[in-house]
């Protein structure tokens, strides 16, 4: 049975399926975080060195993850408005971006509430902090820049131009530990493994994949408002049953 | 050593989850709070707009 894929690259059955799918990611990401949460708070173990101040990475890691992966989620789409000149992509792009910030910075906060104790620094200006506060004012940016042009299409595309050019960002942050001597520590996963013990990564895994479920849910949920807003004067709209009511 | 620093070494799981997890679901829940209220006022005015386009019709056709 072959899916037409293209199908659902059309704002009118794309809201539909956001729609059914934004309940099943929400309660995904409750069920993932109370797990997570309670994996690393009650069943994993208190770290050697760092005592308990080492749990702020089940926070910190998964936000930081999902904080580049939907910068890059972000110009992907972004760069496909820009080529294809597809409506929904422009608009996926500008959902994205709010969650994307959120996540930038609640990886900070945290990155300095766990820098306080084991460096004794709030902030340092390391090259994988200052580049994840790079990430956060391209966010900041390109909400700003799409919230400033009247026009949405003409929005999108000067929008679209921050992201792609930003997207450089990225691989800078996460090479950041290996490319200079800073004094955050590197990556935790790395491809030879981890030394980490297998409770601690089940909670990690599993708070990454409730921050990705709940990151799901919500760009899900603002990217239907946007094409309601986008697309209201179409006839589709019109028909809706909520907008009916 | 400031009382923060104290604090803190005395507490941490306090600390911890206050200080980070607190944040986080905090943000977690105002950003949901944000979508849901857009979502209501985006409805509302596409509401709008649409009797008013009816109005208008009608007005027309009268």
């Amino acid at each position: 049975m072959a899916i037409n894929w293209f199908k659902y690259s059309a704002p009118t059955t794309f809201y539909g399926l956001a729609g059914k799918m934004v309940p099943w990611f929400a309660a995904t990401a409750a069920v993932l975080l109370a797990a997570g949460l309670y994996l690393g708070f009650f069943v994993a173990p208190v770290d050697a060195q760092q005592g308990e101040f080492y749990r702020i990475i089940f926070i910190h890691v998964p936000t930081s993850i999902l904080s580049m992966f939907l910068y890059l989620v972000m110009a992907g789409y972004a760069a496909l408005g820009l080529i294809f000149n597809t409506r929904l992509s422009a608009m996926m792009a500008t959902a994205v971006a709010p969650t994307g910030a959120l996540f930038a910075f609640i990886s900070l906060w945290t990155g300095a509430l766990w820098g306080k104790p084991m460096w004794g620094a709030w902030w340092v200006w390391d090259a994988r902090l200052t580049s994840e506060l790079i990430l956060l004012f391209l966010y900041l940016g390109f909400i700003a820049l799409h919230a400033s042009i009247d026009d949405p299409r003409r929005a999108d595309k000067a929008a679209a131009l921050l992201a792609i050019v930003g997207s450089v960002n990225v691989p800078i942050i996460y090479f950041s530990v290996k490319w200079w001597n800073t004094l955050h520590q590197g990556s935790t996963f790395k491809f030879s493994g981890t030394s980490m013990h297998i409770v601690m990564q089940q909670a990690l895994l599993l708070m990454l994949l409730a921050c990705w479920a709940y990151a799901f849910a919500v760009v899900l949920s603002r990217v239907r408002s946007i094409i309601l807003e986008r697309e209201r004067h179409t006839t589709w709209i019109a028909e809706l049953p909520e907008v009916r009511q | 050593m400031s009382s923060l620093d104290i604090w803190m070494r005395e507490n941490p799981l306090a600390y911890v989850w206050l200080g980070s997890y607190a944040v986080a679901l905090l943000v977690f829940a105002v950003e949901i709070a944000m979508v849901r209220h857009k979502r209501k006022i985006t409805l509302q005015q596409v509401r709008l707009m649409q009797e008013a386009e009816k109005d208008q019709e009608d007005e027309g056709t009268a």
